[in-house]
């Protein structure tokens, strides 16, 4: 079983980290993962993307033209990457920043207020985190305790951010509870 | 050690310290400047040196220098910058001293691109320099395997007195995989008091070490070229690595192909399987010396048609393929080279296509 999760934003958003939080998180749990960054001439304010790969036997070909799953945090990056998911995926979609739908009627379309939800937390840079947590919380594709424990560890430089961080996987994990009434 | 995730350049650059490397040369390049980012900060840690050349051909005769001396010593580039210490490969290997060279490939000729691409098969194990010389080439597949070879390289290098190249791609270089570094991989360097200008103190000697690669004398190059010589047949007997993958099969297809590429021709025979589909796969991790007799006796199993491939050029490796399928079989070629990898689909359709023909 392979699973592939892309996330998607501008730059700055964070979205290389949460990528990389979950790839060391399936990672720990025993999985094949891959972590592979946007590569390529890219310009200022541009998108920034990473896929995610996790499987549960050597990885074979990494270059995936359709992931299975989608965490969009800004609109560009919904457009671009929705209509190439495979059916029956997660959509994640950061509904503070996204007013539209990814118009696909065969996935399972998470609205996430991510910024609004960290900004009440105290920071709106956490919203990748709230988003991060919702997926995993809604797609159960690793432990939530042994994401925590990656959230931890990413911040343990940062003693100020890991509580903040911390809040904020609570709240994207409640977040994913709630079911969308839809577009 | 459990393991860790690490950026394929950055396992390079902590593979080669693990490996008892001290010193690194090099200047920056898209797609491996990672790997120099690294050692900056690594290598004052473990008490070793790091230094950014001028250019490349600075630092490939700094490679050379301290080769020359004795220590072990390495530098990672892309493609033109390779271009540019073709000389000083030329001369290291002539004067027969041991250094890795690791070519995160971009695409080209020219300025080309900086994604993924294996255009510099015909520079790495052609040539590159100029005169008779060899390296030995080792191409990972994945960024485990990148620090394998990497650790391998040192004592190769060393065995042979000669070059090592490490072909990786700007995809291997950027994505992370778990990594290890296994214990049974470290080495220490070799002895080298009969031939490196390591300082007669050093070695308590009255003899001199000459280190060169000028010989006028008709005689004396013909003999210093036929020692060379030796050593790339030696390699040949000895070096030769490849992974076969399904190969206990009746398949009607031999693919070869190495490097990222091979990873997607995993997927497509695998998926191929399912269907009912045999494929089969030889992937050389030493392209020189390039698995010849693998390929010759796979390619001549009764049920294969035909033999492809598959790489990220426009046709390089496949000229090594045909030489070693002896006319055996018809032999084919697939590539992309722009920096788009091939989806597992588009080469099962490849595949598909050279069976009905």
């Amino acid at each position: 079983m392979q699973s592939e999760v892309m996330f998607a934003g501008f730059g700055g958003q964070g979205i290389l980290l949460i990528g990389d939080i979950l790839a060391h998180a399936a990672m720990e749990e025993g999985f094949e993962v891959a972590w592979i960054p946007s590569y390529g001439p890219e310009m200022r304010g541009g998108t920034a993307y990473c896929l995610v790969v996790i499987s549960d036997r050597p990885i074979g070909s990494p270059i995936i033209r359709n992931p299975m799953h989608l965490i969009a945090m800004n609109r560009p990056s919904l457009e671009k990457f929705a209509p190439m998911l495979k059916p029956n995926g997660i959509v994640v979609i950061n509904s503070s920043l996204i007013s539209i739908g990814s118009g696909r009627d065969d996935v399972d379309e998470l609205l996430v207020p991510a910024n609004d939800i960290a900004g009440d937390l105290g920071s709106t840079k956490a919203a990748n985190i709230v988003a991060l947590a919702a997926f995993v919380a809604r797609s159960k594709i690793v432990d939530f305790e042994i994401l925590r424990q990656c959230v931890k560890k990413v911040f343990s430089s940062k003693e100020n951010l890991i509580s903040l961080n911390l809040k904020a996987l609570e709240q994207g994990k409640e977040a994913a509870q709630v079911k969308n009434p839809g577009p | 050690m459990g393991k860790i995730l690490m950026k394929g350049n950055e396992a390079i650059g902590e593979a080669a310290i693990r490996a008892g490397c001290l010193n690194y040369f090099a200047y920056p390049i898209t797609p491996q400047s990672e790997v120099a980012e690294y050692l900056s900060r690594r290598m004052p840690e473990v008490g070793g040196v790091f230094l950014q050349g001028e250019s490349e051909i600075a630092v490939g005769y700094m490679l050379f220098g301290a080769a020359g001396c004795g220590a072990r010593v390495f530098t990672t580039s892309s493609s033109p910058g390779i271009s540019l210490m073709g000389e000083a490969l030329s001369y290291i290997s002539s004067a027969q001293c041991p250094a890795v060279f690791v070519n995160i490939v971009r695409g080209g000729p020219g300025l080309g691109g900086i994604l993924p691409s294996q255009a510099d098969y015909f520079q790495a194990t052609k040539g590159g320099g100029h005169g008779d010389y060899r390296l030995l080439v080792m191409a990972p597949d994945g960024v485990q395997e990148a620090v394998e070879m990497v650790m391998m390289a040192f004592p190769l290098a060393e065995k042979y007195r000669n070059p090592v190249m490490i072909l990786g791609d700007g995809l291997i270089g950027q994505m992370m995989e778990p990594v290890e570094f296994p214990d049974h991989l470290k080495s220490e360097p070799s002895n080298k008091d009969d031939w490196a200008t390591n300082g007669m103190d050093t070695r308590k000697s009255n003899e001199r070490n000459l280190v060169k690669s000028l010989f006028l004398n008709a005689e004396l190059l013909e003999e210093h070229n036929r020692v060379l010589k030796a050593k790339y047949d030696r390699m040949k007997k000895e070096e030769v690595r490849y992974e076969p993958y399904n190969i206990d099969t009746d398949y009607q297809v031999l693919i070869v192909s190495y490097g990222i590429i091979s990873r997607v021709c995993r997927t497509a025979i695998d998926n191929l399987k399912a269907e009912g589909f045999e494929v089969a796969m030889i992937r050389p991790k030493t392209l020189f010396p390039f698995p010849e007799k693998a390929i010759e006796e796979a390619a001549s199993k009764d049920s294969c048609k035909v033999v492809v491939s598959i790489e990220l050029s426009m046709g390089q490796m496949v000229e090594d393929v045909e030489r070693s399928v002896h006319g055996k079989r018809p032999v084919q070629w697939f590539g992309r080279s722009g920096g788009d990898i091939p989806t597992p689909e588009e080469i099962i359709d490849v595949i598909k296509s050279f069976v009905t023909l």
